[in-house]
């Protein structure tokens, strides 16, 4: 069972607040559920939809036709018309004969009640179509305007007359609530990862899509007595979140495109001041303004040659909203474990859109802070020490007795002095360099494969498009012997499953949010292998499942 | 009172000989030493240029970032630590050029910072272009024919935001400056001494005798009277006045946070069992 609902209409017309209350609702019904925001960079009017897919299965990723369309105006039923499925409704307010047509008077009855509820009219009658019950769509009526109490009568009212108003459609059952599961959108994802890091310091700039970081972190910052500080600009983000580093504090900054190209100078201060800092870049198409409100992969390449010169830096990418939980936690840890930047790349699909995925399991992660133990520092203390690993212990202004901390972006020694000699500056290098040695031999994550011992095909690519590649493979796996390969860590290049899955008889297929095929182009650099076919895709808008099994039949199998 | 050698302040320099920054770092650790505060008990931040080496030559704990960024990076001592003297300290090209934008906002964060700006009107480590103080009349390399813009008045621009202290001084007068330091320390909030600092390599026109020919201590003036402040800001002729100009105690970043109180945030301990309710909102 896949159930896929449209909710459209222009902006300002309050379709969070339908997709809030259908989110919820479905959710305590048992259903798994996924939802997509398709939005334009403005507050009113234009075209705006948000899409629901619900599955008593596990969803990956969009999908493609409509089931019922929930269209707030005129304009939203002549847009969806032609993508509804044969047995698909629209409900509008459009007087029509069309069997597809079902009319509600939604602003006819609210206007009785509330004029400002029309939008719970359209929730009441959504669920009398599905063949759901309202209990558990009046619970979050109330949760919804439980900070405007005056209004939960009315939106209840309403939420009755528009399931009265018309004929139930279809048989969804309530499949019962499942305690084992949450639905979380991938910004609050990555919000939560980094509090859950001990997250203390946040500083940033908002810029669609990542704005949603800062709101997550910010709602939390009084009950959590940290501090959510709005900069003047991403330049000096990135040098605030530096400062709360140095002064001691777990800290973090996020941005998307033109913002994180504003940090770039930024970025290369973390990496030869050896100040660990996490940095996520929620992407949106560019070059420079670009599509501010849609998705992308179009940073990848940038993100890693971020500045001037060479520094150890590491990139990762989460595959969906429960990954970047996982991973912006584990970001924090590398961070100050190897005292360099963490670049997260996640993108408008997956940080706007929410999943339902199994309950964040805690039991491994732990905080560490890998800070120097006072009592091992004799005498002045070096903060570039040289050492084995090239990790120098690391110390906080205050935290030592009778010792100064010193960070220099200048070429320094191990007191963090200016130095120009060729072979202190040398040594340096080296010892800066030999941490990325550490970290690829110690904490890079593997792509994950999944397919066929011995695979025709493999399909490959990073980040968000996991999940929509997991659900093509499985349309293509009736036809070929094909496998995916997903990856996190992109930045240094885990090689080795990629280098064996290589060597074998199968033709890599690189599956990619961008126009220029980055990640083949990134992969060939690093180890001389290069993608077969290149299923690319740069409209802004994510990859389907159906999609994807679409392209590769016109693309690679022929 | 420390011993001031503690500071180390005769290391040696990469600054030229009869250089403005000598006195200005002398100030600044008899300035220490009277506050009594040991090197471990003060951070600076610099950017990038002559003045913003000062950490390499004087001992203190010290955030040398990049060129205009030496505000940002201070806020978060602010946050982490309200114990520590922060200073910040830098050029008039890094300070009022390439980090413009940060002192605009600063001035509103108000952060209990000290701000000391090197300002000798010319940019020095770059060989002697105009910065954003230099007068019309200066010839460069670069402004063949004068300076394309009016120079500016950080002292009026700071006194006309309402900068909850602002000073100048002149390290033609160390004692002054000294005591504009431990002024400016004393003050709750963001605190900027915009300190006449000759470079002698580059700057033909601003020289030592220049300024002590025309500076001039301020007396009976009432720093908290805004109106009479301005009108001493816009003084920059043939007499500019030294001292503070404007003062005003209001709320600090740190005031407007009410729930930290005196929470050093750089103590704060958690392990993520302490955090795991906020799964349970998105159930």
């Amino acid at each position: 069972m896949d159930f896929n609902i449209v909710i459209a209409g222009e902006a300002g017309q309050g379709l969070k607040t339908v997709e809030a209350m259908l989110t919820k609702t479905f959710s305590r019904h048992g259903y798994y559920l996924f939802s997509t925001k398709d939005y334009m960079s403005r507050v009113r009017g234009g075209h705006n939809f948000m899409q629901i897919r619900i599955s008593d299965e596990k969803v990956e990723g969009p999908d493609e036709g409509i089931d019922l369309l929930l269209a707030l105006n005129e304009e939203s039923v002549e847009i969806h018309n032609s993508e509804m499925n044969e047995d698909g409704t629209i409900l509008s307010e459009v007087e029509s004969d069309k069997d597809e047509m079902v009319y509600i008077d939604a602003k006819g009855l609210a206007k009785e009640v509330n004029p400002r509820a029309v939008n719970t009219v359209f929730v009441g009658a959504a669920f009398k179509i599905m063949g759901l019950p309202t209990d558990q769509a009046e619970e979050a009526v109330k949760e919804h305007f439980a900070k405007k109490e005056s209004v939960v009568d009315d939106n209840l009212e309403l939420l009755k007359q528009g399931y009265q108003a018309v004929d139930q459609l279809y048989n969804l059952k309530d499949l019962g609530e499942k305690e084992d599961r949450m639905v979380i959108d991938g910004n609050s994802a990555v919000g939560l990862g980094a509090l859950l890091g001990g997250l203390s310091y946040y500083t940033a700039y908002p810029m669609s899509p990542s704005t949603g970081i800062l709101h997550y972190v910010a709602s939390k910052q009084e009950e959590l007595g940290i501090v959510v500080e709005q900069s003047e600009d991403e330049i000096a983000s990135i040098n605030m979140a530096l400062g709360g580093t140095y002064a001691g504090m777990r800290s973090m900054t996020g941005t998307s495109g033109g913002g994180l190209a504003l940090m770039a100078e930024g970025v290369g201060l973390a990496g030869i001041t050896e100040t660990p800092i996490v940095i996520a870049d929620v992407q949106r198409p560019g070059p420079a303004t670009g599509l501010p409100t849609r998705t992308g992969q179009g940073d990848l390449l940038f993100a890693v040659n971020i500045a001037q010169d060479e520094f150890p830096l590491m990139v990762l990418a989460p595959k969906d909203q429960e990954d970047a939980v996982y991973q912006t936690f584990r970001a924090m840890n590398l961070a100050d474990k190897y005292q360099i930047p963490v670049i997260i790349l996640s993108d408008q699909f997956i940080g706007d859109g929410s999943k339902t995925i199994p309950v964040i399991d805690t039991s491994d992660m732990k905080i560490e802070r890998h800070l120097v133990d006072p009592a091992e520092v004799e005498g002045e203390y070096k903060r570039y020490k040289f050492t084995e690993d090239g990790i120098s212990p690391r110390a906080y202004p205050g935290q030592l007795k009778d010792n100064i901390v010193l960070l220099d972006s200048d070429e320094h020694d191990e007191y963090a002095h200016i130095v120009e000699d060729a072979e202190t500056r040398d040594k340096m290098v080296a010892k800066r360099n030999k941490k990325m040695e550490k970290l690829a031999a110690e904490d890079l994550l593997e792509p994950e494969y999944t397919g066929p011992e011995s695979p025709e095909y493999i399909l490959v690519g990073w980040g968000s498009t996991a999940g929509p590649l997991r659900e093509g493979r499985k349309i293509l796996a009736d036809e070929f012997e094909i496998g995916h390969l997903a990856f996190n860590d992109v930045w240094p290049l885990p090689t080795e499953t990629l280098e064996e899955l290589a060597s074998t008889e199968a033709k890599l297929v690189f599956v990619e949010n961008n126009a220029g095929a980055q990640f083949d182009r990134l992969v060939r650099s690093e180890t001389g292998i290069k993608a077969d076919y290149n299923i690319l895709k740069d409209d802004g808008r994510p990859f389907s499942g159906q999609e994807i099994y679409r392209r590769f039949k016109e693309e690679v199998s022929k | 009172m420390v011993d001031k050698n503690i500071y180390q302040a005769d290391r040696e320099t990469a600054w030229c000989p009869g250089c403005g920054n000598f006195p200005l770092r002398t100030a600044l650790a008899d300035a220490l030493a009277e506050l009594d505060l040991k090197p471990e008990e003060i951070t600076m931040y610099t950017g990038i240029g002559q003045a913003a080496k000062m950490p390499h030559y004087i001992k203190v704990n010290g955030f040398n970032g990049l060129h205009g960024r030496s505000l940002p990076p201070s806020i978060g001592m602010r946050v982490a630590n309200p114990e520590m003297t922060v200073i910040v300290e830098s050029g008039d090209g890094c300070s009022y050029g390439e980090g413009g934008n940060h002192i605009l906002h600063n001035i509103r964060r108000n952060p209990d910072i000290i701000h000391l700006v090197h300002d000798n009107q010319i940019y020095g480590l770059t060989k002697g272009q105009a910065s954003p103080t230099s007068l019309e009349e200066l010839r460069t390399p670069v402004q063949t024919h004068g300076v394309n813009a009016e120079p500016l008045n950080p002292v009026e621009f700071a006194v006309g935001m309402k900068a909850s202290f602002v000073a100048r001084s002149s390290v033609g007068d160390r004692e002054h400056l000294k005591e504009m330091i431990k002024e400016a320390k004393k003050h709750k909030g963001y605190a900027l001494i915009d300190i006449f600092q000759p470079c002698v390599s580059f700057n033909k026109i601003n020289t030592y005798q220049w300024y002590n020919k025309r500076v001039y201590k301020l007396e009976d003036h009432d720093p908290t009277d805004h109106a009479a402040a301005m009108k001493v800001a816009q003084e920059f002729g043939d007499k500019i006045p030294i001292g503070i100009i404007y003062r005003e105690e209001k709320p600090t970043f740190r005031d407007r946070i009410p729930y930290l109180k005196d929470k050093a945030l750089v103590d704060r301990d958690v392990e993520v069992e302490d955090l795991k309710f906020l799964i349970d909102e998105f159930k």
